[in-house]
């Protein structure tokens, strides 16, 4: 009878748990940004492509054609853009500065020494990372007032604020994850150096564990920024004018032709992927970076 | 090696510490005083490191004292910053911080915890360089040096604190063979100094040319000590001559 070895004369099996070879390309953190930048660049303009198209395919149903559905976009494209993609922009960007200082400070919560703290910021990440967005962004417009009187000033929150702050919530809680994570990738080894060069645990934080993580949180970081951007329409559900919200408003203009749609709605795709895109390979370039250097 | 005083600067009494259900030390004595070396050797899982790290307080010890310069490390008071300003500890791995030169890696402590002018320090810095024979180096990244570049610039970051006692938990076990030398002639350097030094090693011969006083310890407890000449020579304990057997 021949010798019977495994993984030669037949394969090796173990019910063993086996650590997975590391390979440094496969974040899982990064997924959205990995799929984003495995798209060629000329994409973006495939995307519009539908736009020339699709009123020949259409051409047949009405006297309505592809010169006039071009026409039309191209009359309200200034209109969309600066007052409908801009605000995507801009709640994007106030919901990541909100979401990113809130999530850095209960991050720092989560490895706080103090157990209530460490308990409290667990569990509003974990909330906040495992609820469906847009039941935030509900609840936030439906459980904000739309004004609030300081001494006697009343101050009106505009929808869009309220947007602001629906969407900063899942960010925070994601950041929480990501500052948190960086911070015990950090091997112990470092803290228990700096600890017995009597370092106080505040100067161990800020002066030698952050500055060493925080390049690691850039890819990630910028991640979260490119999903929230791509979430932004889903605020035209609450009425809020961005440009999903204005490009239905201008096609109801137009007497809604079922021509207009797939123009309107391949412009507002190809804008996203125009500004997403270059992010997400920044993301996918500085993640290989600082992949090899600590 | 040189002058000794009597002054008994460390005291370990008894000593008892467990991580869970595994007792580690059960209960370890050991007088240490000023100037003297000490080495700690046994086999591997014996508690040697946890010991030399229950004296600068990074591990807790559940039972007996431990007195470092006149400070009680088992004080639920205890001022665990004061107690490290006067104990430096150099580890295996060397765990020098990755974002600062070596020049940098040496001032951080003087200047942010014991708060001493930048230029003060900075002078005291270059001139460890010099001590740890790493002249030319002060602004190399540690993944630009070498191991043992690296566990000498560790050491010298420890000395930068003016310590009175010096911890060494196996500073040469991740090294070839080569760069222990180096390492090696510069804690040499600092014994005959009259630096206090405490060390955990499985380098034998060093021990036994450096060390006033060598610890064989086994399955947490001491069993067997003396200084290296009868040490080496007339070890009584079945235990230690095995391992002696094994290591020479």
């Amino acid at each position: 009878m021949a010798t019977r070895i495994p993984g030669i004369s037949e394969l090796s099996t173990t019910d063993l748990p086996v650590l997975k070879p590391f390979l440094p390309r496969s974040s899982p953190q990064l997924h959205t940004s990995a799929w984003l930048a495995g798209f060629s660049p000329w994409t973006g303009l495939l995307l519009f492509l539908p736009l020339m198209l699709w009123p020949f395919a259409s051409h047949a149903a009405g006297n309505y054609t592809i010169i006039d559905a071009f026409g039309t976009l191209w009359h309200w494209i200034p209109f969309l853009l600066k007052s409908g993609f801009l605000f995507n922009v801009i709640i994007s960007l106030f919901a990541m500065l909100i979401g990113t200082a809130a999530g850095i400070v209960l991050g720092l919560g989560q490895i706080s020494k103090i157990s209530v703290t460490r308990k409290i910021s667990w569990f509003i990440t974990q909330l906040f990372r495992n609820s469906p967005w847009l039941v935030l962004l509900f609840i936030v417009l439906l459980a904000f007032p739309f004004e609030i009187t300081v001494f006697g000033v009343i101050i009106m929150i505009p929808d869009w604020m309220k947007a602001v702050i629906g969407l900063s919530l899942p960010i925070m809680a994601n950041i929480s994850e990501i500052v948190r994570g960086a911070i015990m990738s950090v091997p112990t080894a470092q803290w228990e150096a700096a600890e017995s060069l009597a370092f106080s645990r505040q100067q161990i934080l800020w002066r030698i564990i952050l500055p060493q993580c925080f390049k690691r949180m850039i890819p990630p970081w910028m991640n979260w920024y490119a999903i929230l951007t791509m979430a932004t329409p889903l605020c035209s559900l609450l009425g809020v004018e961005e440009i999903i919200t204005l490009s239905r408003q201008a096609m109801e203009a137009e007497n809604n032709h079922p021509e207009l749609l797939v123009p309107f709605y391949s412009f507002a795709l190809g804008l996203f992927f125009i500004y997403c895109y270059p992010i997400a390979r920044m993301t996918m370039y500085l993640e290989r970076r600082y992949a090899v250097k600590i | 090696m040189t002058s000794k005083s009597t002054e008994v600067i460390v005291s370990i009494k008894d000593v008892h510490k467990s991580f869970g259900e595994l007792e580690v030390l059960k209960g370890v004595s050991i007088d240490v005083r000023k100037g003297e070396v000490i080495c700690i050797i046994g086999p591997s899982g014996s508690g040697k490191s946890t010991l030399i790290r229950c004296i600068n307080a990074l591990n807790d010890i559940q039972g007996g004292s431990i007195n470092v310069c006149g400070i009680d490390v088992t004080d639920p008071k205890l001022q665990k910053l004061e107690l490290r300003k006067r104990v430096g500890m150099v580890f295996q791995q060397y765990n020098l911080f990755p974002h600062k030169t070596a020049l940098e890696n040496i001032m951080m402590a003087p200047t942010l915890v014991l708060n001493e002018d930048k230029e003060t320090v900075r002078k005291r810095a270059f001139a460890l360089m010099q001590k740890v024979r790493l002249e030319g180096k002060e602004n190399a990244y540690p993944g630009e040096l070498s191991g043992g570049q690296q566990q000498r610039v560790a050491i010298a970051r420890s000395l930068a604190m003016n310590p009175d006692v010096m911890l060494f938990d196996e500073v040469t076990a991740a090294l070839d063979p080569e760069t222990v030398k180096e390492v090696l002639v510069t804690i040499k350097d600092l014994a005959q100094e009259g630096m206090t030094c405490i060390l955990v090693t499985h380098e034998m011969g060093f021990a036994r040319e450096v060390a006033d006083h060598i610890y064989f310890t086994d399955n947490g407890v001491i069993v067997e000590h003396g200084p290296p000449k009868t040490f080496f020579t007339k070890a009584k304990d079945p235990r230690t001559k095995e391992f002696l057997s094994q290591i020479l």
